[in-house]
């Protein structure tokens, strides 16, 4: 596959801030892209300068093979869902979603067509008569939508398209913004702060802390084999704790305060592994607590549960080792049968050498 | 109880000393007597009629209406994009700049009427026109032009523009197709403010006007004579109606661009 995209070195400067520090990125075509990161990390202005609102100041912006510098946004092949919506209240649904054809030579009828079949295709058919302005918010974003697709852009950029929505409104659209970018075979941008929202609806996440990308890979990946503490906390929920890395020549050998010495593959130190102190992560449900009466399977560290947080479906127990620094949490499902246990219990801790990341410094 | 009733005798006072003597307008431009006393002398309307004939009256109505359409213009042009740029722009020095904009509000007329004369005349060495009159009329107008806008502006989601030119758009052209129509109620309300402001104004024309004066000018040159008295009052009575009408409709278009831009109504002149 090809880059549809391609940015390299890319910098903005406002000022004396530094907005990106030195891009390089490559989307594919037809691919669902993520950037994901806290407020003010640069996702939304590098959003920006892929659609044509801010000039890179320094670096190059290729669409299909063209470079982009001193196109603008008018004239890229790139079409926006705004986190407002931007949906132009003194026209009609219809008027809005036929607003980019203004310019299309095809008859009025074919152009209606069109407009009637882009509102079917987000689930607004027989909403063209309306008031734009008497819409609710999932309906303005789909309307947001057709009128961005209607263009069939070769991107579409979507900066947080869904953060205005309820949590069920969302939850509805994340599940139908993936059908329809399936459907369309267009490359989607997404902008996200929601690390759960990226890791459900990307093919591929760019992590973004001021202005520079931290990792970038599948959602998996990303979650599994996070390359430094901070995508490892920014992604979901992740234990981190002391040691040293003893070998890392042909065998990566580990010793983990608290837990013990173990070996690890290649892949579990994706940003490498040096010998000398090291943090490493481990995920709440790669853990797990051996219930009074089970026998043991694996390496098992003794422990005190500190904390309980009953979910319903799961109970998270942070539990007290000897040896490492903060509470392990741990993740368990309620299955039949299984108490939820009480604070003071001691319980027994079951580890896996394999489910550790060694995370860099 | 005893103090809602006295802030309503107060409100009828306040109401009455405030509108009574324009009351008395209408009363004596339809009596039939030269000079302005009760008892009233009975209906008539030649002094409507005598209106219609004094071709000075044309010709200072014709200098203002020409003032004051140039002026409206004018002003909601230069308000339209200080509005804009206080609302959409970011630039150093930008609270400072509007606020020197927005100073001719609180100057004194007459402070700058003498001014303006001073520079047209002795720095210059330009003739008094109606150009002298507009440029300080336009002076005045452009702050009141910029307050009406700014609410209108203020309201626009600044993505709106920028959605029109990802949908392929120019810059200028999203302005005209998306901005435009919604700031025009408050263009509307502008022109027509700005065009009572100049038609209104007194102190400036009086210092600036050239050789042919406005209404309110002529009107002044008028007291001078008792008996065209009950000719001013019938004058006033025109003007009065005008103002008003030309107020609400200006507040009319002004609601319906809140209205429009989907929000509640506040501030404003009604």
């Amino acid at each position: 596959m090809t880059a549809l995209i391609e940015l390299k070195g890319i910098h903005k400067h406002y000022g004396d801030y530094h907005a990106l520090r030195g891009i390089d990125l490559e989307i594919r075509k037809g691919e669902f892209f993520s950037l994901l990161g806290p407020s003010g990390c640069g996702k939304t202005t590098l959003l920006r300068t892929i659609a044509g609102f801010e000039a890179p100041s320094q670096g190059t912006l290729r669409i299909d093979g063209r470079d982009m510098q001193g196109v603008p946004a008018n004239l890229r092949p790139t079409n926006m869902v705004f986190q407002s919506y931007a949906i132009f209240p003194h026209l009609s649904v219809a008027q809005n979603v036929a607003f980019g054809l203004r310019r299309d030579p095809r008859p009025r009828e074919q152009k209606a067509r069109a407009v009637a079949d882009a509102l079917e295709m987000v689930g607004l058919g027989g909403y063209g008569g309306r008031a734009a302005h008497a819409l609710s918010g999932g309906q303005r974003q789909r309307v947001a939508l057709a009128r961005a697709l209607i263009l069939q852009p070769k991107v579409l950029l979507l900066d947080e398209p869904l953060s205005a929505l309820d949590k069920k409104m969302r939850e509805t659209m994340q599940v139908e913004l993936i059908k329809l970018q399936r459907n369309v075979g267009i490359t989607f941008i997404l902008v996200t702060h929601d690390q759960e929202e990226a890791l459900i609806m990307s093919d591929r996440i760019a992590v973004m802390f001021e202005g520079e990308i931290a990792q970038m890979a599948d959602p998996e990946t990303l979650y599994r084999r996070p390359n430094s503490r901070r995508v490892a906390s920014f992604i979901g929920k992740m234990n981190f704790l002391e040691g040293r890395v003893d070998e890392a020549g042909e065998r990566i050998l580990v010793d983990v305060a608290g837990l013990g010495r173990g070996e690890v593959s290649p892949e579990q130190a994706p940003a490498g592994a040096t010998p000398g102190p090291t943090t490493f992560g481990v995920r709440p449900e790669t853990l797990s607590i051996v219930y009074p009466g089970e026998e043991p399977q694996g390496r098992v560290a003794p422990g005190i549960v500190d904390e309980v947080v009953y979910y319903g479906d799961m109970t998270y127990y942070d539990v007290r080792i000897e040896g490492v620094a903060e509470p392990l949490t741990i993740s368990m499902k309620n299955l039949m049968g299984r108490p939820v246990l009480d604070v003071g219990t001691p319980v027994g801790v079951i580890w896996d050498e394999k489910s550790l990341v060694v995370l860099s410094r | 109880m005893r103090r809602g009733r006295l802030l309503g005798i107060y409100t009828i006072v306040y109401l009455v000393f405030l509108f009574a003597p324009i009351a008395l307008l209408p009363i004596f431009a339809f009596n039939d007597a030269a000079i302005i006393a009760f008892p009233l002398a009975g209906f008539s309307t030649r002094w409507f009629e005598r209106l219609w004939t004094t071709p000075a009256l044309h010709q200072a109505l014709q200098n203002s209406l020409f003032i004051a359409t140039v002026t409206a213009v004018l002003a909601t042009l230069l308000g339209t994009c200080a509005a804009r740029a206080a609302s959409m722009a970011r630039f150093p020095g930008k609270r400072a700049a509007l606020g020197f904009i927005m100073l001719p509000i609180a100057l004194p007329e007459i402070v700058i009427a003498v001014a303006l004369l001073i520079v047209i005349r002795q720095v210059f060495d330009l003739p008094l026109t109606n150009w002298s009159v507009i440029a300080a009329h336009t002076l005045i107008c452009v702050p009141f032009s910029i307050a009406i806008l700014n609410g209108a502006f203020a309201a626009l989601d600044p993505s709106l523009e920028e959605a029109a030119m990802d949908l392929g758009e120019s810059r200028w052209s999203a302005f005209r197709l998306v901005t435009l129509p919604l700031v025009m109620p408050g263009i509307v309300s502008s022109l027509l403010i700005c065009f009572i402001i100049s038609m209104d104004d007194f102190v400036l024309a009086q210092f600036l006007t050239g050789a042919n004066p406005t209404l309110p000018v002529y009107i002044y040159s008028l007291t001078r004579f008792v008996d065209s008295l009950p000719l001013i009052m019938a004058l006033g009575t025109i003007l009065v109606t005008l103002s008003l009408t030309l107020l609400v409709i200006a507040e009319w278009f002004r609601r319906r661009g809140a209205a429009r831009a989907g929000l509640k109504t506040s501030g404003g002149l009604l």
